[in-house]
């Protein structure tokens, strides 16, 4: 009886533990490299620039920034301050970040602020923002590069993906392509 | 566009578990059915290559194959996971596990639960990942499975509960790996990497340096779904942007994990001969889910009145804690479906939930039946089934049955003590850890909430689902021993029970269908199942509930 799910376990072990997930790499490298290696987005050079699907830290006013990160986008581990809604310390963080972006962002009302820019997102590393998050930003890049700010509406408009299939998830901006586009804008 | 897209999945589960009910039926039928053709070679080989028998097994026969390859399964794990740092596959150069998280993250992942007191990124090397997490996530479902064909085929048969080596082994070859091949590819396509390179280093446009994490995730990740594990690659979880790139992958891994648990029903209802009874138990479980699911997405649709206080709109919604490519729609669905399902994987942090929004997985792992894990949720729901028959016929003065079995003082005390057992090992350790500083020391968000975290835990772990609120500071003694013991008792006595239930339900003659037998197939019976859940499951956990997450609701409402 031992012996017997002593061989079964070693048999399921080698088919589900090694097996499957090596053939699935295998035909993953070669059907979908990009996607099965990261998303990386790849500069003329081959340096790369970072993962479409991974936020980052951007905190220049010239550029667009993301969500709040307690982990500061290092994709190394994951994570966040996992606040209940109930914790002084997640009013008091949102009342700081508050201050911060109206004091960078002159002329933005509070109330049209959009709560994803000043929450912490589940992973830590979320690449994206709601579209209105990015519109609430562009009088302040627009000073700081000295561009036409329809231009960065335009451009927004542009970056934003739609939802899935129409119908499902929510309407998004990915702030490191949005970046990158930005940067290529005369 | 809310409502669309929630009620569009739940009408394309509905479609999807169907036939895959009647599927399941056929695949674990003791009688050889043409799909026998199909698998039979490589079942034939794998039955060869172990030495397995396959004669049918009385009931205490199939318990202690049950235990004995789990125990099995269990010791090489934890072997491995001591090993890993000089063992091969390990580029990040990860080192060994210590013994309390050791025993704690297999028995997790031995008992279908999938708590996580460590981060995959940083504590698990590829080859663990792969050979302890990804091959647990196959057998544990697997043994759910086979254990719920034993019961219901106790419940509906007149051969034998069959051969548990045999449906172990169908499980993985007719359902788990087959899907789980597909899923993956799908899974890669939006985005999910499936790779052996280790860490990327990028450089941003600012000039910092970007550590980027990743491995062979999208293998991992198919199967934590469709096996109603839970457990992440990355310690966030599906809120991780390469375990849940798009809302496409989301909709992949709800539909992924709610196949098999919205599917069995419908198998009982074949296996039955009345397919309105597999029916009935589906709409039983399917009116609880909705409640469930309405109550997080108001909740958490309306924000949270705090922020608001502090000058932050909420028109979008609860956002803490949340991705912003899933939003509040397909946000609660999943965190509905993650903890009906008892799966435990989450998209968002479930300790920033609003406080009713986090009533919701505490109160359906509380019931631990709406649904429920590959093959223990459905068994859990027949037994409160049995119960309610029981309660019905006891207040009409009726002998009561099932399916034409008479249910007596066996078979109830049995599912006394698994129903009894559910709350005992929720209430007893909280209380505990919240009376000692060795369990309150890991609390990390104040007030009522705090409750919350430790109730929340032990539910997890008792109900083997996993998730958590995450603030915990839960890689302790206290906590890893704790709920190992917790996850343990919560799988295992229950099956050995119902498996003698199973046993000794066969066993009976059936007694002929009366004037006076007590229809389980209509809309009155569906009613009384509901009622028996809510007064017996939930009922007990109502104290605590109030002191933990409706007491926070009062503060900040």
């Amino acid at each position: 009886m031992w012996l017997t799910n002593l061989r079964l376990s070693f048999v399921l072990l080698l088919i589900c533990g090694l097996a499957y997930p090596l053939a699935m790499t295998g035909i993953s490298q070669v059907v979908m490299p990009a996607q099965a290696s990261g998303s990386l987005i790849v500069d003329e050079n081959g340096k790369v620039l970072g993962s479409e699907l991974i936020g980052q830290n951007f905190t220049d006013p010239k550029y667009f920034s993301g969500r709040v990160s307690s982990i500061e986008n290092n994709a190394a581990g994951s994570g966040s301050n996992n606040y209940a809604p109930s914790n002084p310390a997640l009013i008091e963080r949102t009342q700081k970040d508050l201050a911060a972006f109206l004091e960078a962002n002159p002329g933005v009302k509070q109330e049209d602020i959009p709560a994803d820019l000043l929450t912490n997102s589940g992973s830590g590393l979320d690449p994206h923002i709601s579209p209105q998050a990015a519109l609430v930003q562009v009088d302040r890049i627009a000073k700081a590069r000295i561009l036409d700010p329809a231009k960065l509406r335009a451009l927004i408009d542009e970056q934003t993906e739609g939802r899935s299939l129409g119908v499902f998830g929510e309407p998004r901006v990915d702030v490191l392509k949005l970046n990158l586009a930005l940067d290529q804008l005369k | 566009m809310d409502f669309l897209q929630i009620a569009l999945v739940l009408v394309v589960l509905l479609v999807l578990a169907i036939p895959m009910g009647r599927y399941l039926s056929r695949a674990f039928a003791l009688e050889e059915t043409r799909l026998d053709r199909f698998f039979g070679g490589a079942e034939r080989l794998i039955y060869k290559l172990c030495g397995i028998r396959l004669a049918d097994m009385s009931w205490k026969q199939y318990a202690v194959a049950v235990l004995v390859s789990n125990i099995t399964m269990v010791a090489i794990a934890y072997l491995i996971l001591r090993l890993q740092g000089v063992l091969p596959a390990n580029p990040s150069g990860i080192a060994a596990m210590e013994p309390l998280l050791s025993f704690n993250t297999a028995v997790s992942f031995l008992t279908n639960t999938n708590l996580q007191h460590y981060s995959g990124e940083s504590g698990l090397s590829y080859l663990s990942q792969m050979i302890v997490i990804i091959y647990l996530m196959f057998t544990t479902p697997a043994t759910g499975i086979a254990v719920v064909m034993a019961f219901m085929r106790g419940l509906t048969g007149k051969r034998s509960i069959g051969n548990y080596y045999v449906d172990l082994i169908r499980a993985h070859t007719r359902v788990l790996i087959p899907l789980s091949i597909i899923v993956t590819l799908l899974l890669v396509a939006q985005g999910v990497p499936q790779t052996m390179e280790p860490t990327a280093t990028a450089t941003t446009i600012t000039g910092a340096e970007q550590q980027i994490a990743r491995g062979p995730v999208a293998s991992l990740v198919s199967i934590k779904h469709l096996g109603t594990n839970g457990g992440g690659f990355f310690g966030v979880n599906s809120s991780h942007p390469f375990e849940n790139p798009t809302p496409l992958s989301n909709l992949l891994e709800i539909l992924s994990m709610f196949l098999i648990p919205a599917s069995l029903p419908f198998t009982f209802g074949f296996m039955a001969k009345s397919r309105k009874q597999g029916w009935i138990i589906f709409g039983a479980m399917g009116v609880m889910f909705l409640a469930f699911l309405l109550l997080a997405y108001f909740n958490e649709v309306n924000g949270n009145p705090a922020l608001e206080r502090a000058g932050l709109s909420q028109t979008m919604g609860s956002m803490e804690g949340k991705e912003v490519r899933f939003g509040i729609a397909q946000t609660a669905l999943f965190t509905a479906v993650t903890t009906a399902a008892t799966t435990g994987t989450v998209n968002i942090m479930h300790d920033t939930l609003t406080p009713l929004g986090g009533l919701v997985p505490l109160g359906e792992m509380m019931l631990n039946c709406v649904f429920g894990g590959d093959g223990v949720g459905t068994i859990n729901i027949l037994m409160y089934a049995i119960l309610a028959v029981f309660i019905a016929g006891l207040m009409v003065g009726r002998t009561p049955e099932f399916l034409g079995r008479k249910i007596e003082g066996r078979e109830m005390k049995l599912i006394a003590i698994a129903i009894l057992v559910h709350p005992l090992i929720i209430l007893a350790p909280t209380a505990i850890a919240l009376a000692t500083d060795m369990g309150s020391a890991g609390i990390s968000n104040p007030g009522f909430h705090g409750i919350s975290q430790a109730l929340y835990e032990f539910t997890s772990s008792a109900a083997n689902n996993g998730s958590g609120f995450e603030g915990l500071g839960d890689n302790t003694p206290f906590w890893n021993i704790s709920t190992g013991l917790v996850m343990l008792f919560g799988r295992y006595i229950s099956i050995i029970a119902m498996l003698a239930v199973a046993g000794s339900l066969i066993a009976k003659t059936p007694v002929p269908e009366t004037m006076g037998t007590l229809q389980t197939d209509n809309n009155v019976f569906l009613v009384i199942l509901i009622a028996t859940v809510v007064i017996v499951g939930a009922l007990t956990f109502l104290p605590v509930l109030a002191l933990g997450p409706i007491a926070e609701w009062l503060t900040i409402r």
